[in-house]
């Protein structure tokens, strides 16, 4: 075989890492026995070809290549293990790993529904398994995940070995949950998912709005389960959610960089096929009976998406499907976008009536957007002083740039 | 098969009224159901029979009346238990019967 462009080897292997880590990773796990050989093994595995792809050629099937390499080598560190603690029996399955499996993917059985149930297990903590699912499914490094949630290396480092430590020491099992708890492990998946979507498409802090590259491995993460799970309407209402939260995405900020709020955006912008997918999707999720809570919210974005104008919004039906998230999933948070929601579909003096009375909650405390809607309101009201300290309030309470500046901007837009 | 500890956990007022009572049906039940995986249990007198020995750091022991760390929620009992993985642990940990409440923790294992 010819040799190969370094560069066209470093994209190929670039291109397996993003898109094939998650099977490669969860097909080793099996033959490795524990995660941690496994993501050894697979490292090293995406290691050696970079290293021989250039002479050999890159192969018909990356991920059959790397998942044969790693498992081989998954085999080696274990036997090395066993060899220096001398006191271990030889492994069962060395035998039958020994001889050359077949280079055919079909023959790898795809094992990232288990990866992605242990990753998710009720067992950890929250923060864990984000953490968890963005290094072994994603297989971003320690040092991406600690920069996507804003933490210090070594603090995330130490959150994954505890996580993994867990895994290993109470018996965390690597497979698919049974048919009794799947729905509700499936909705403890998507929970996951969904804020790594959100925390990337508004980031908690910094310059920019969004975390692009966050918010699409939440989006490919809500897609690989789409794939391994495609009868699911739970996940397929997380797939339709993110879809049609997503494809708003670029009328979000406008060339400077600001904030525009939905009522301002030019909807040519807005990407028309991932509507269309998504509410196909909304369709299918909402043949659940009770529907999913996901399933409920891509229903309220599909609203927002198929209006010609904001002028046109349906805030009725806005207003019946927030009560239906209400009586689901009876959160503070619903409850100020509900009250949201009464303001347009009835009146503001309504909806700002809802929205003070959550003024008690203590889980909305440091939450901006209850001041920032509260500030809207008051300024549609023409109570401007009102207005003007709710402003100044949301403006204490937001760490993101963008939507600094974008607060700055109502606040002098009352005083003028 | 990995071995757990299912710590049983009443409130302190029921763990006081309960005690002396002799085995619920529930619990025989449970323990019915379950038998192959309990390797171990037993039901605890109540925390105000309970004596604290602690290191005084200087070579000697205090020794004081109650349970070790004060809290509403005291032990009232466990379970040894062997399972498959912490998911059938689990499962058996919600087939108990009483208590507000239990925590499973895996036992070490030598290596």
């Amino acid at each position: 075989m010819p040799p190969v462009a370094s560069s066209e080897v470093a994209a190929a292997v670039a291109n397996a890492h993003r898109h094939e880590w998650a099977f490669v990773l969860a097909a080793t796990v099996r033959v490795a026995g524990d995660i941690d050989t496994a993501e050894e093994a697979v490292q090293d595995a995406y290691a050696s070809a970079l290293a021989t792809w250039g002479s050999r050629g890159i192969p018909a099937n990356p991920a059959a290549w790397l998942t044969v390499t790693a498992r081989r080598r998954a085999v080696d560190i274990r036997r090395r293990a066993a060899t220096a603690q001398r006191a271990l029996p030889k492994l069962l399955d060395l035998q039958e790993s020994d001889h050359e499996p077949a280079h055919d993917a079909q023959e790898i059985p795809d094992d990232r529904l288990r990866l992605i149930f242990t990753c998710c297990h009720p067992a950890l903590a929250l923060d864990a398994q984000v953490a968890l699912t963005l290094r072994l499914v994603c297989g971003l490094s320690t040092a991406d995940v600690a920069r996507a949630f804003v933490v210090q290396e070594a603090t995330m480092a130490a959150r994954i070995t505890r996580a993994k430590k867990k895994i290993a020491s109470a018996h965390i099992p690597y497979r698919v949950p049974g048919a009794v708890e799947l729905r509700e492990r499936v909705d403890g998946v998507l929970t996951v998912i969904f804020l790594v979507y959100t925390t990337g498409h508004t980031a908690p802090s910094g310059a920019n709005l969004m975390r692009r590259d966050l918010a699409e491995r939440g989006h490919e993460l809500a897609r690989m389960l789409r794939v391994l799970l495609p009868g699911n309407r739970d996940v397929a209402g997380l797939l339709a959610l993110v879809l049609l939260t997503d494809a708003r995405s670029d009328a979000r900020v406008d060339e400077g960089h600001d904030l525009v709020l939905m009522q301002d955006q030019d909807r040519t912008k807005w990407d028309r096929p991932a509507i269309e997918e998504g509410v196909e999707l909304v369709g299918e999720a909402l043949q659940l009976r009770p529907p999913g809570r996901f399933a409920i919210m891509a229903a309220i974005a599909a609203v927002h998406d198929e209006s010609q104008q904001w002028s046109d919004t349906d805030w009725q039906e806005i207003l019946g499907l927030y009560e239906l998230l209400l009586e689901k999933w009876p959160s503070p948070i619903v409850k100020l976008n509900w009250a949201i929601a009464l303001g347009f579909a009835v009146g503001y003096v309504e909806g700002l009536a809802e929205l003070d009375a959550l003024g008690a909650e203590p889980q909305l405390a440091r939450y901006p957007y209850l001041a920032a809607a509260r500030a809207d309101f008051l300024a549609h009201l023409g109570r401007l002083d009102e207005a003007r300290l709710a402003f100044e309030e949301a403006l204490i309470l937001t760490d993101n740039h963008t939507e600094r500046t974008f607060l700055r901007r109502r606040l002098s837009g009352l005083q003028a | 098969m990995s071995k757990y500890l299912i710590m049983i956990f009443q409130d302190e007022v029921v763990s006081i009224e309960d005690a002396g009572e002799s085995v619920s049906a529930d619990y025989v039940a449970f323990m019915q159901r379950r038998g192959a995986h309990l390797l171990n249990g037993a039901a605890l007198e109540p925390p105000e029979t309970a004596t604290t020995v602690r290191r005084d750091g200087s070579g000697g022991f205090s020794v004081t009346d109650g349970p070790f760390a004060e809290s509403k929620e005291t032990l009232g009992g466990y379970y040894l238990i062997e399972a498959a993985d912490l998911d059938e642990a689990l499962e058996i940990a919600k087939e108990i019967p009483a208590g507000i409440g239990v925590e499973v923790r895996p036992v070490r294992v030598a290596s």
